[in-house]
């Protein structure tokens, strides 16, 4: 087999692993590259079906054409499409844009925060309504206790510690210096009541492994991560305020493919366009030991 | 497109605290020009600033506690490439207690580099880690003696540590490709030859990696199928019926007749089912994939399916593992477990530890009772139902197994030797309590005189939702009101009682209803239960429990037995005054109740 063969059957044995031993289970959704190839591996794992709720946590500050994309995509392939938001910090204006915060403390709001409470139902969830076409409340309350995650090992330091099934305890924290040994793809799957636990499929993937699998099995992509014509195109997506395009002629799957591989982005950082990480060296790190993904 | 795909190998790196495997990590990033543009730069200027030597390792140390404690705690993958292929190496945590993601780490690499203190020589990790990658399944192993700058580059402090440490690990039947003397610090014979150890003629670590075979080939072992799952979607009219898994060895071709263990049942692979590939008539080792069966039978997650004319798997309950434990409490005698062992969860015993190794002297230790943290063990296990195996040297994904304690995964282990021909506890435990039984001064004769009719453990058995327990309670009703004594159990009722101390435990749960129906029968009732989703083997278990005396089984619904013969048939839409009336003929016919029409 060769190597991108292994990484999908791998991921594939990890998603149904997830599958079988979690009742109730979600996978986040960010609508970036990596997490439409986690749900692609998903219609894989379950041969075209989609049987978990794809959760994603709406800041209001997504580019408009990610969420265009999402909403088309929960249509055509009938997912079971869910979002939550942090409407208090929003509606009080505890943002980064509004200037009340900070860049790291707006992400712990609208990301972290709005993800906690999404996950455990503590605040309100919006459910695609395939008749309607259109949101409604999910009178569902239930917690999740697993959640797929899309990370990649490759992403930054913090990342490259996490385990395939990585718990977190009754207050989101993981706790890296003990986390349970997985080996021969056995991994831990008995949880004491209260924990979840975080699922991650695709982290032995790296960027250009995740640009060559779209490309094999000719998967959807959001256009933003296309040069438009202006020379200009998003390596990774996430809230407007905080993330930059980047200079780039690549206009097509195979362009971004030799970008990465022995071209100009071959041997630099993927996330080098996300102000957020810049503003402490551990903030990332600190970010993830709070529940951020 | 697939030649485009390069090879991608893991390789693990071990060995004792602070003998340089993080720096030898960051020497190889830096070497090969493998880092992301300005990490380098971006670290020395973070040791600038920090007043502090630049060191290889922070490059690797990318969380805070660790720079600040100097180790690394976990795992850490690091992404590097030279002309023939990429690397993943995984940096595995040195300290004794993180022997558990040293495991983590070792458990996934095809090749391992450990790294031992040329100046420090061979400690205790070097030792262990050794022993465990063995274990663990990693065949290739090179050997770098570190520091040799300390040492000022002198043959005889490498010549010395090659010839121990090849002794110690000829001695658990691993030979090195090779050792190689370096220095990770001044990056000598990282990549390049040092011309500091003109009389070192071997090959670079470079040069050695690249030597490294990838995973060697298992499609021409027997096939191996653990399924994982079996899925049914009705979305979108989607009628298939898939049993979905990960081929663990050897391959398959639509058309294969195939027998799943322990079940025993056989079908034939009907289609090879996929998502987004042409339709498939075979698949290999490693692919995960989905079959749909020329036949709808019965089988559960857990099951292994193999080839029925291959070398099929052992099936048995009792087995010889070497075992590593590092759970917090210690491995005991006489407790149950939970046993992972391919796609199969299975509740375990530890029946007896052979001996103890001890990985660092390889001494043996006999006359442990329990397996502490960090012992290594031969023991033998029980399970409490048969699952099947492979011995590992004939399959490696068949033949090891984890154990979890409590939530955790506190052990791993390979299935060294078949032992389930001997007696298992079941068998012996019931013998011990019938040669003890102790009788009251009423016969089992003298009691069916009085009650009229012989005493019987009546099993309703089936999948859930066939409508067993109205028909198991009419049953109870119906034997009233001719004034037998008899009694209805509802298994909820003592899901809350009797096995409070037991959730999630459905083998240990059978194992009670057995020995509560040897004492109903026993007082010479017609003790009256349902049992949902049982298998052969828990009626084979209920029946061993309740010797000497009877158990009447019937089934309500779909037949899922694969060998066990059911005494009475009832089909699932019959209603439940038929369903009654055929329970007392066959009652009467076996002569269990008198012929009340006489």
């Amino acid at each position: 087999m060769e190597h991108l063969e292994k990484l999908e059957a791998q991921s594939v044995y990890i998603i149904r692993e997830a599958y079988r031993e979690f009742k109730n289970l979600c996978m986040l959704w960010s609508i970036g590259k990596d997490s439409t190839v986690l749900l692609w591996l998903t219609r894989k794992a379950f041969f075209g079906h989609v049987p978990v709720p794809l959760v994603h946590i709406d800041t209001h500050y997504k580019i408009p054409e990610m969420i265009e994309y999402r909403n088309r995509l929960a249509l055509e392939w009938n997912l079971n499409m869910i979002y939550g938001e942090n409407k208090e910090a929003l509606e009080n204006k505890q943002t980064f844009p509004d200037g009340k915060v900070d860049r790291i403390a707006c992400c712990k709001n609208l990301k972290s925060e709005a993800l906690k409470r999404t996950l455990s139902g503590e605040w309100p969830r919006y459910r695609m309504d395939h008749n309607q076409k259109k949101y409604v409340i999910d009178t569902n309350k239930e917690p999740y206790t697993g959640v797929i995650v899309g990370v990649r090992a490759d992403e930054e330091g913090s990342r490259s510690k996490e385990r395939y099934f990585s718990p977190r305890d009754k207050n989101n924290e993981w706790d890296v210096g003990d986390q349970p040994p997985e080996f021969w793809n056995q991994f831990k799957t008995d949880f004491a009541p209260g924990t979840h636990v975080r699922v991650h499929p695709l982290l032995d993937w790296t960027e250009l492994n995740i640009w060559e699998y779209i490309d094999r099995e000719n998967i959807p992509m959001v256009s933003l991560y296309f040069n438009q014509g202006k020379g200009k195109r998003y390596r990774s997506l996430g809230c407007y305020p905080c993330t930059k395009p980047v200079d780039s002629d690549a206009k097509t799957v195979k362009e971004i493919i030799k970008e990465l591989r022995s071209g100009k982005f071959a041997n630099i950082a993927e996330r080098s366009g996300r102000e957020q990480d810049k503003e402490d060296g551990g903030g990332l790190e600190k970010l993830r030991r709070d529940g951020y993904m | 497109m697939v030649h485009n795909i390069r090879e991608s190998i893991n390789i693990v790196i071990v060995g004792h605290v602070d003998h340089g495997k993080s720096t030898v990590i960051g020497r190889l990033l830096v070497d090969t020009d493998s880092l992301p543009k300005g990490k380098l730069q971006q670290v020395k200027e973070m040791c600038l600033r920090n007043s502090k030597p630049f060191e290889y390792a922070f490059l690797l140390d990318a969380l805070k506690d660790e720079q600040s404690q100097g180790i690394t705690i976990d795992t850490a993958r690091s992404f590097f490439k030279t002309k023939k292929r990429d690397y993943i190496i995984i940096d595995a945590p040195g300290h004794i207690e993180f022997l558990k993601n040293m495991i983590t780490g070792a458990a996934r690499a095809e090749a391992a580099l450990l790294v031992i203190d040329a100046h420090e020589g061979i400690k205790e990790n070097s030792k262990r880690h050794g022993h465990m990658v063995s274990m663990l399944g990693v065949k290739q192993i090179t050997v770098l003696v570190n520091k040799m700058d300390i040492v000022g580059y002198r043959q005889e402090v490498f010549d010395g540590i090659k010839k121990t440490y090849s002794d110690f690990l000829n001695q658990i039947n691993i030979v090195p490709l090779s050792f190689i003397p370096i220095s990770a610090l001044e990056g000598e014979n990282i990549t390049v030859h040092s011309n500091k150890m003109e009389w070192y003629n071997g090959q670079t670590v470079l040069e050695q990696l690249d030597k490294f075979n990838q995973a060697k080939n298992l499609d021409q072992k027997p096939f191996r199928f653990p399924v994982q799952d079996i899925y049914k979607f009705t979305q979108d009219n989607d009628d298939r019926r898939i049993v979905a898994g990960t081929v663990d060895s050897g391959s398959v071709d639509v058309g294969d007749e195939v027998i799943f263990l322990p079940s025993n049942k056989k079908s034939a692979i009907k289609s090879i089912e996929s998502f987004n590939t042409p339709v498939k008539s075979a698949v290999q080792t490693g692919e995960a994939t989905g079959f749909t069966l020329t036949t709808q039978i019965y089988i559960r997650p857990g099951e292994i399916m193999a080839k029925a004319n291959d070398i099929l798997p052992k099936v048995g309950s009792r087995f010889k593992a070497n075992i590593f434990w590092v759970g917090m409490a210690p491995m005991i005698k006489d407790k149950f477990y939970k046993l992972k062992h391919a796609s199969s969860q299975a509740y375990v015993k530890l029946i007896e530890i052979k001996q103890a190794i001890d990985a660092v002297d390889l001494s043996t230790v006999s006359n442990k009772q329990q397996l502490d943290r960090h012992d290594v063990a031969e023991c033998i296990l029980e399970t409490m139902k048969p699952i099947a195996f492979d011995i590992v040297d004939d399959n490696e994904g068949t033949g090891r197994f984890v154990v979890v304690d409590n939530y955790e995964i506190a052990g791993g282990g390979i299935i060294v030797e078949n032992y389930s021909t001997q007696d298992s506890t079941l068998k012996q435990h019931i013998r011990e309590r019938e040669s003890i039984w102790e009788k009251g001064l009423i016969t089992s004769a003298q009691r069916f005189e009085h009650h009229k009719h012989k005493a019987k453990f009546i099993a309703f058995t089936g999948t859930i939702g066939t409508g067993k327990r109205a028909i198991a309670k009419a049953l109870e009703k119906e034997l009233f009101s001719y004034e037998y004594n008899t009694y209805y159990l509802g298994i909820a009722n003592i899901e809350k009682g009797l096995d409070s101390d037991i959730s999630g435990n459905p083998e240990e749960r059978m194992r009670r209803l057995g020995e509560l129906a040897r004492i109903m029968t026993d007082a010479g009732l017609i003790f009256i239960t349902t049992i949902d989703d049982a298998d052969d083997y828990d009626i084979e278990t209920l029946k061993l429990l309740n010797e000497p005396n009877e158990i009447l089984v019937i089934n309500v619904g779909e037949n899922n037995f694969s060998h066990y013969s059911v005494d009475l048939q009832i089909p699932a839409n019959e209603s439940v005054e038929q369903a009654v009336k055929k329970v007392f003929e066959l009652l009467k016919f076996r002569d269990i109740i008198l012929d009340y029409s006489i």
